[in-house]
């Protein structure tokens, strides 16, 4: 269990100067997530059309792994197909709740995610953007909570 | 301070740490540095022996049967009872309720003395800096009585406004509830103050003690409150144990308000004649080891001595105080004049959760989020904070090792 696992340089890299932070002007679907341990709150916009997702954006304030997971996620999810964000949904939750699972060579920048599964603390703050990309998708309207 | 506590001898801290096993355990390879002690102390050797041996040699039913070790349970246990009586200066053991801690304890007053009384419209005044264990509790009495609850402002130190507490006493005012000491920000209350203009005008008072009591002399004669609530695992006691203080006629006037054995004289299917005080307020077989546990973690305390306790406590605030001010980019948050010994900060650059991690990486055990009381976290616009909460056995060494670290995830982060 090491910390530089955990903070590697694209965390840090994303957390000081997050990708698509910010509102979409008009976003066809959104949602917000909460994390009540920690009061991190995060809001997801999405434009979604043909089942590809054409822009996304993400504002709200939390830790450096927040922050860079949702960062990265909308890095890695804009110009994707529905079908294709739902399957790297399923490996991205694997890789940070599956102590002996091997990270999938496809998950790109993701990967540096990949040490957060050594600190049980901290899944949830890594999860939280996309549990609530997730809602957004499913149009739920009830905000997302890591609890 | 008086011309006794002048002549105190100071606190041998090296000595005292060897009655805490757990405070030489390693932490990821490093010694802990334990500086949670807001969220829950530590236990001396003797707490924990005190629950074993009473497992180990004296365990029964208590108030029940009339063989020996049922004798000696009940023994034991009423004897821990007198020694909280005697730890707040309550004027009877009648006044003494054994509760799993605060939160239980507000509950209950909440419960058993607001729901029979409260009339909407009826007030119940606390304050911006409360946990929610003390706002809660209120706001669900409310919602059943239809009463309303007041929240006395907090200025930028975290100094509860007493000229807006003042103005918010009114003839629909029934309760005051406040904490004596913030857990979020450290402010100490000047709760005499408070207590005093309450009683002028009739109003009950509860004082949430969590946080006072492993750090003062509380006596609730001299404070003249209606109810105290405290944990004992903040007083270096079991977890699931706390006292609830009640006000003598307070309690008589109440409705118990959890039905079961051990709180009735006598049943049928007529009717139920409750039991005296305490009892009829401790439902069901109690947490027998923990209390008297507590009772030997108050004696743990007391042979130290509160004073001293306290003296060594204000210079690890007064340390801890300089030295995190000397650290680029953190900002206190809580600068009461009058402060328990805990910290609340935040750094620039670095969220609290992150902070958290990287000093556990170092042995350095502090709390980060939003300390049940969110309400403050909204007021200081931060959605958490990093706190050093410390105890008598924490030393000057152990908060440079908080400083340290906190450079390292500046480093690591910034």
């Amino acid at each position: 269990m090491d910390l530089a696992d955990l903070y590697r340089d694209v965390i840090v890299d994303h957390n000081k100067r997050p990708r698509n932070f910010g509102r979409l002007e008009h976003p066809n679907r959104s949602a917000e997530g909460h994390n009540p341990l920690c009061g991190d709150r995060l809001h997801i916009f999405l434009d979604v059309e043909d089942d590809v997702i054409r822009d996304v954006r993400f504002e709200g304030r939390g830790c450096a792994i927040s922050t860079a997971s949702a960062s990265l996620m909308t890095e890695a999810v804009k110009g994707k197909r529905l079908a294709d964000v739902r399957h790297l949904f399923e490996e991205v939750h694997d890789m940070l709740t599956r102590q002996d699972a091997p990270v999938p060579e496809d998950l790109g920048k993701l990967a540096a995610l990949s040490g957060v599964r050594e600190f049980p603390a901290r899944v949830k703050c890594a999860s939280l953007c996309w549990h609530t990309l997730n809602a957004a998708l499913i149009r739920d309207a009830a905000p997302v909570t890591t609890e | 301070m008086s011309a006794a506590a002048g002549t105190l001898a100071p606190l041998d801290v090296m000595r005292v740490r060897e009655d805490f096993p757990i405070l030489s355990r390693q932490i990821r390879g490093r010694a802990l540095v334990y500086l949670d002690n807001g969220a829950s102390a530590q236990r001396p050797r003797a707490v924990i022996d005190a629950e074993s041996d009473y497992y180990e040699q004296h365990h029964a039913n208590v108030h029940r049967g009339v063989h020996t070790l049922s004798q000696e349970a009940t023994d034991l246990f009423e004897a821990a009872r007198e020694k909280l009586r005697r730890f707040l200066n309550a004027r009877s053991t009648r006044e003494i309720v054994f509760v799993r801690g605060t939160t239980e304890a507000i509950n209950l007053v909440a419960q058993a003395w607001g729901r029979p009384r409260l009339e909407a419209g009826d007030e119940i005044v606390i304050t911006w800096l409360e946990h929610h264990a003390n706002i809660v509790p209120w706001q669900q009495v409310c919602q059943q009585t239809g009463a309303v609850l007041k929240v006395v402002p907090i200025d930028r130190r975290g100094v509860v406004d007493f000229d807006a507490y003042l103005a918010m006493l009114g003839p629909r005012t029934r309760m005051v509830a406040i904490a004596h000491v913030s857990n979020a920000l450290g402010t100490v209350l000047p709760v005499e103050r408070f207590i005093a203009a309450a009683r002028e005008r009739g109003i009950a008072t509860l004082l949430d003690g969590a946080q006072a009591v492993p750090h003062q002399r509380v006596d609730v004669q001299a404070l003249g409150c209606d109810f105290y609530a405290f944990s004992g695992h903040k007083l270096y006691g079991p977890t699931g144990i706390g006292v609830l203080y009640g006000r003598e006629a307070q309690l008589e006037a109440m409705p118990p308000w959890q039905g079961g054995g051990d709180m009735i004289l006598t049943v049928s299917f007529q009717g139920t004649t409750y039991n005296a005080l305490p009892y009829k307020f401790e439902a069901g077989t109690p947490n027998i080891a923990g209390a008297i546990a507590l009772g030997v973690a108050v004696d743990y305390v007391e042979s130290i001595g509160l004073e001293r306790i306290a003296r060594h406590e204000a210079d690890l605030l007064a340390y801890a105080t300089g030295r995190l001010d000397a650290v680029e980019g953190l900002t206190i948050i809580g600068t009461a004049p009058d402060k328990a010994s805990l910290v609340s900060f935040i750094v620039e650059g670095v969220h609290p959760h992150d902070l958290g991690t990287i000093l556990d990486a170092e042995g350095v055990a502090i709390r980060t989020g939003h300390h049940c009381a969110m309400p403050v976290m909204d007021f200081f616009d931060v959605p958490a904070t990093a706190r050093a909460s410390f105890a008598f056995y924490n030393t000057h060494a152990e908060i440079d090792a908080l400083v340290e670290a906190l450079g390292h995830a500046r480093e690591m982060l910034g």
